[in-house]
């Protein structure tokens, strides 16, 4: 078993490929570790999705890609390697210029992502002036192009039109529009979905990967919706307080996952295919503060399987560990304990 | 968008009309409450009987109220024959009356004074708009800092200081002291601009001052909020730099509810600024309006009242419809 902590530097790496990311905030309050030895990789033409809850620092860590955290109190260290150029040590001026051109962004709420002032073509054209040097009447023609492709109607009138006279579903679709102005090799989606009414989400997710064959590029997806996980995504990082708690591909963590964590979020998937009785198990507790993450396994005061690991899961954090070929988890429990509790008692409650 | 200039503009008519029957309601309940009439005042020391039944001949004010009223909203847009058969004048329109003090018509003194309210009000207006929102803009950006400190620490004694201070302060050191600008005195803008402009900088100071503090804060405040929004992350996803963000994305939201408290306060300093005025004796229409209340001058209080009323009135109007154009979802709601 290999520790993907240790894994010796690649040569060529990844299309993206994040190693050790940690970003920390210095606040009132104490260090705030939001992302806390993170990595993974994306090849492009692939979809890479993270999940778990709340303050898991999933979206801490897509705004770290992307150099938008605040550099006053944020401390990033590790590496980020986009297409083998290194982001983390570069200078924000370098991360910048590839900031909407080769890695782009969707955000959760498109109504207050976008400008309230400006209408949508504006904000479109600006995205594509940006990084290439167009006339207005041509980076026009640009939006226009693009919001017929993510399937804006009459986009030639609607170009004009301002944010708030826009749905929800063709908010986010401008949005997409936006992001893909400059054809980006990667594209990051934070909740993409989640503001959205349930058929559209269906339309928008449909609309990705649509996008994605077009242009073989990458997606980080972030979620905590692991039906939007199923659909789209090759891989899945299991975030939890800051850190990997299993990784593998999508059949691994729906299939075979081996940590209490995924369990307890594949339990707690509403599925209309069940008895109510049966149907949600939620995880007792909360996450823990990302102030005072307890030492040991950060999931321990969760874990249904807790008092089998006799005390080590206290004080020792665990490692994030290779179980089988591409599949990594960060437990104390031995692995064929691991797959003997989802066979035995976990498999069948999903 | 002309539908709503139109209802904007229905409403001013409308609150002009009703702040001209409270106006002229002044010209009874004064006299009223100081135990006079108003023929008597304008009668002058010691009147006899005689004058007094000629005065209110000629004024018509033996007529009904809402007699008297229909005259006066007549004489604001047409004129008023003023005759009593043996003493006739005219007061063309706009007419507000003639001053009980000096006899002259109150629109004529209203306009002689009027350049100097317009002067203090324009360049003062201007300065502080400036110095505020820069001086805010500064203070978001660089928070905490000393220069975010100071400048909010001067922009509190600017509110909370008044205009006879900080005016006298400035006369003092400025003119008296060091001779750096002349007593305050006021020079037609035509007649020699650098004068004017020499002249009228010390009171445009002090107005900066004053305001300045607030549009300081508001920006500062607004400013923060802004940065804060989930569309400036956007804008700075597209890979824009820091000062295309702060310029285009995050300042133009910003800035927009300084349009609407920008308009009012300048309507209401075009109605004259009354203590500024007096600290630097200029003799604008807030100077008017205090002399005429000092000595009773009825028609003048009614006249620099409704003048001052129009000017807020006004500027609500201008607020609104320029707020339709600067936010887009007022525009279409």
């Amino acid at each position: 078993m290999t520790d993907i902590h240790e894994r010796p530097a690649l040569s060529p790496t990844a299309f993206l490929d994040v190693r050790d990311l940690r970003i920390h905030f210095a606040t009132d309050d104490g260090l705030v570790r939001a992302v806390d030895g993170l990595s993974f990789s994306v090849e492009r033409g692939k979809s890479l999705a993270i999940v778990g809850e709340s303050g898991s620092g999933k979206s801490v860590t897509s705004l770290g890609i992307l150099g938008l955290y605040n550099k006053r109190n944020a401390r990033v260290s590790g590496e980020i390697y986009l297409d083998g150029q290194e982001l983390v040590n570069a200078s924000p001026d370098a991360v910048r210029a590839l900031r909407g051109k080769k890695m782009s962004m969707i955000f959760q709420d498109p109504l207050s992502s976008l400008h309230p002032y400006y209408t949508i073509g504006w904000q479109i054209e600006e995205a594509y002036r940006v990084h290439n040097n167009v006339s207005r009447q041509e980076a026009r023609t640009r939006a226009i192009e693009l919001l017929k492709r993510v399937g804006i109607p009459q986009p030639d009138k609607r170009v004009d039109d301002y944010p708030h006279q826009f749905s929800g579903g063709m908010r986010q679709r401008a949005m997409i529009a936006m992001s893909l102005s400059c054809n980006p090799e990667l594209l990051i989606a934070d909740e993409p979905t989640t503001a959205l009414d349930v058929t559209v989400q269906a339309q928008i997710l449909d609309l990705m990967k649509d996008l994605q064959e077009e242009y073989n590029s990458a997606i980080i997806l972030i979620t905590h919706d692991l039906g939007v996980v199923a659909e789209v995504a090759d891989d899945v990082v299991v975030m939890y307080a800051g850190r990997a708690m299993e990784y593998g591909t999508a059949g691994d963590i729906f299939y075979s996952p081996e940590h209490p964590y995924t369990w307890g979020l594949l339990a707690s998937v509403t599925r209309l295919d069940r008895e109510r009785s049966e149907r949600l198990q939620p995880i007792p507790g909360n996450p823990p503060s990302l102030i005072n993450v307890p030492p040991g396994c950060p999931f321990h005061r969760r874990c249904r399987y807790e008092a089998l690991n006799g005390g080590v899961q206290r004080v020792e954090r665990p490692d994030l560990e290779e179980s089988s070929p591409g599949h990594y988890v960060a437990c104390h429990l031995p692995v064929e304990e691991r797959r003997r509790i989802f066979r035995d008692e976990v498999a069948t409650l999903l | 968008m002309i539908q709503y200039i139109i209802r904007r503009l229905i409403l001013v008519v409308v609150l002009m009309w009703v702040v001209s029957m409270v106006t002229f309601a002044i010209f009874f309940l004064i006299p009223s409450a100081t135990g006079t009439s108003p023929a008597v005042l304008f009668a002058g020391k010691a009147p006899t009987p005689d004058t007094i039944a000629a005065v209110e001949v000629k004024f018509g004010l033996k007529d009904s109220i809402p007699v008297q009223y229909g005259h006066f909203v007549e004489g604001i847009f047409v004129g008023r024959h003023f005759d009593n058969g043996a003493d006739k004048s005219y007061c063309p329109p706009p007419c507000l009356g003639f001053s009980f003090v000096n006899n002259q018509p109150v629109w004529e003194e209203i306009v002689s004074d009027l350049p100097v309210t317009l002067s203090l009000a324009a360049g003062a207006s201007i300065m502080w708009l400036v110095t505020g929102t820069a001086v805010g803009v500064l203070s978001a950006l660089k928070r905490r800092t000393i220069f975010d400190r100071a400048a909010m620490g001067l922009a509190l004694a600017g509110v909370s200081l008044p205009i006879y201070f900080t005016g006298l302060v400035l006369l003092d050191l400025i003119s008296y002291k060091w001779g750096i600008l002349p007593n305050v005195h006021y020079v037609g803008i035509t007649d020699n601009p650098l004068s004017w402009a020499r002249n009228l900088l010390l009171p445009w100071i002090a107005l900066t001052f004053l305001y300045a503090a607030l549009y300081a804060r508001l920006t500062r405040a607004g400013m923060l909020e802004t940065m804060g929004e989930d569309y400036i992350r956007t804008a700075r996803a597209k890979g824009l730099t820091e000062r295309r963000v702060i310029t285009r994305h995050a300042l133009r939201a910003a800035l927009t509810p300084i349009v609407t408290i920008f308009g009012l306060d300048l309507g209401q300093l075009l109605g004259g600024a009354i203590l500024t005025e007096y600290t630097f004796g200029l003799i604008g229409v807030g100077h008017l309006s205090i002399d005429a209340i000092s000595r009773q001058d009825l028609p003048v209080i009614m006249g620099v009242t409704l003048f001052a009323a129009f000017f807020i009135v006004f500027a609500n109007l201008v607020v609104d419809v320029l707020y339709a154009f600067v936010d887009p979802r007022v525009r279409y709601s």
